[in-house]
């Protein structure tokens, strides 16, 4: 096993009287792709957003290479190391170009530099003819692989995927799931990919984690749990028996 | 028109007065500006509940009547008051000073409120990319731009079309603190309601040139 990037220490999370999530022990390793899985409402976005700091966990600890991500100092810092993809792209009003660069702009990466990392990652997900174009005019597609390109330009250490491929076409399916493979596989970074679709969790992850109800009912290798699953709930949702 | 007709000579009288009054206007909300955007940003960032009681005050100044204002500013500037001593009732100065107050909480008010519209979409993006408190509040801004340049314009509206404190506080004095509106208060108090409608018509003619090139602003921004 990698060395884990993050951890999940007994963390909750509460909105209100109600706990929308309860995670005792969860590893996240460098140069894996962990899928997480679970019906609607399992807590699958908040355990994402507690993990990108967009969140404060109710109780609880997240570690980043052993130490507390909430007292690490300086912030900025460690929250630099991450990069998320939502599941609906907001991109800034301006253009192709500019959106894939923001990133590196408030990292100070400007000029030739920025230039080269910003053509490859449009490159990647062949959106290079439309580096000058309005953001806010791209289809729905064109909108998640230039979210997707601006979090690949950072090469993060921990990339999390909100249902990164919801909305996408087999094409885009298939293209961003390369790129994901080789986030993963040549720069050693930590993936969390949040997704409803067994299929896609099968092909991509290596590790599994299934929430149900705020709670983590199984964890393992994937295709162990894809084979055998434990729990009954997870046995129903792979099966795509799980009414939700 | 007699006015058209003074405009169209260039009388000196007029232009003073014409000039005197984009000044104190222009100065007025650029200060209102500077102070009102980076308020209703912060304001606009904030959890609503927490910003609930300014949110509230900020709403309720919004609508605050011209001659309390003129008569608060009054107070503070006149011999007696705590501001007496610097001289600056029946100034330009004054002036600007109340049209400023009247116009900050416009600004503000309409800022927060584009801003809170924007904000957490886009405020959730731009901390996942890495930008710092800073990084973040620019960006809000600049996806908010149009709206918080009709913040602006709503800004410029209420001051152009003001009489009531620049009068209290400006004295209306010809060559001196005169400016469009307290002009018109005059010449309709003199009967000479014809001058009275023309300088008006300038008024407005000036209001639509100023709101167009805000109005283009706003164009380019969103273009």
């Amino acid at each position: 096993m990698s060395e884990a990037v993050l951890t999940v220490d007994n963390v909750s999370k509460q909105f209100g009287p109600r706990e929308v999530l309860r995670v005792e022990r969860l590893s996240l390793a460098a140069g894996r792709i962990h899928g997480v899985m679970g019906p609607s409402g399992a807590g699958k976005s908040t355990l994402l957003r507690l993990l990108n700091l967009l969140e404060r966990p109710t109780a609880g600890r997240i570690l980043y290479r052993g130490r507390d991500v909430h007292a690490y100092r300086p912030r900025l810092e460690l929250q630099r190391r991450m990069a998320m993809v939502f599941q609906k792209p907001v991109l800034f009003d301006g253009t192709v170009y500019e959106n894939v660069a923001y990133g590196l702009r408030v990292r100070g990466v400007r000029g030739l530099e920025a230039a080269g990392k910003v053509d490859d990652a449009l490159r990647r997900v062949g959106l290079e003819p439309l580096r000058r174009a309005r953001a806010l005019t791209l289809s729905g597609g064109e909108a998640q692989r230039v979210a997707m390109a601006r979090a690949l330009v950072l090469e993060p250490d921990v990339l999390l995927l909100d249902e990164p491929t919801s909305n996408l076409d087999p094409n885009n399916v298939a293209l961003l799931e390369g790129l994901i493979r080789g986030a993963s596989g040549g720069n050693g970074t930590a993936v969390v990919l949040v997704t409803h679709n067994v299929f896609q969790a099968q092909r991509l992850a290596d590790q599994v984690v299934f929430l149900y109800e705020g709670q983590v009912v199984e964890e393992g290798l994937a295709a162990q749990v894809f084979e055998a699953p434990g729990d009954e709930r997870t046995r129903a949702f792979i099966r795509g028996e799980m009414v939700y | 028109m007699a006015a058209f007709g003074l405009v169209v000579a260039r009388d000196p009288k007029l232009m003073q007065i014409i000039g005197l009054s984009l000044q104190v206007s222009g100065v007025a909300i650029g200060l209102a500006a500077l102070a009102g955007i980076p308020l209703g940003t912060w304001l606009g960032m904030q959890p609503v509940r927490r910003v609930r009681l300014p949110a509230l005050f900020l709403y309720t100044f919004m609508g605050l009547p011209p001659v309390l204002v003129g008569l608060l500013v009054y107070l503070l500037l006149s011999a007696r008051g705590p501001f007496g001593v610097l001289s600056l009732l029946y100034t330009p100065t004054a002036m600007v000073i109340a049209q400023t107050i009247l116009a900050l909480p416009i600004i503000a008010g309409l800022t927060m409120v584009a801003v809170r519209a924007k904000d957490r979409e886009i405020r959730d993006t731009a901390v996942s990319l890495g930008a710092g408190a800073w990084q973040v509040a620019l960006t809000v801004v600049r996806e908010a731009r149009v709206a918080i340049v009709g913040a602006v314009v709503a800004g410029t509206g209420r001051v152009m079309a003001e009489v009531g404190a620049v009068m209290m506080v400006g004295g209306n004095i010809e060559g001196k603190t005169r400016v469009m509106t307290t002009a018109i208060v005059l010449e309709t108090r003199r009967g000479n309601f014809e001058m009275a409608i023309g300088l008006g018509m300038v008024l407005l003619f000036l209001a639509f040139v100023i709101n167009t090139a805000l109005y283009r602003l706003q164009g380019v921004s969103r273009n």
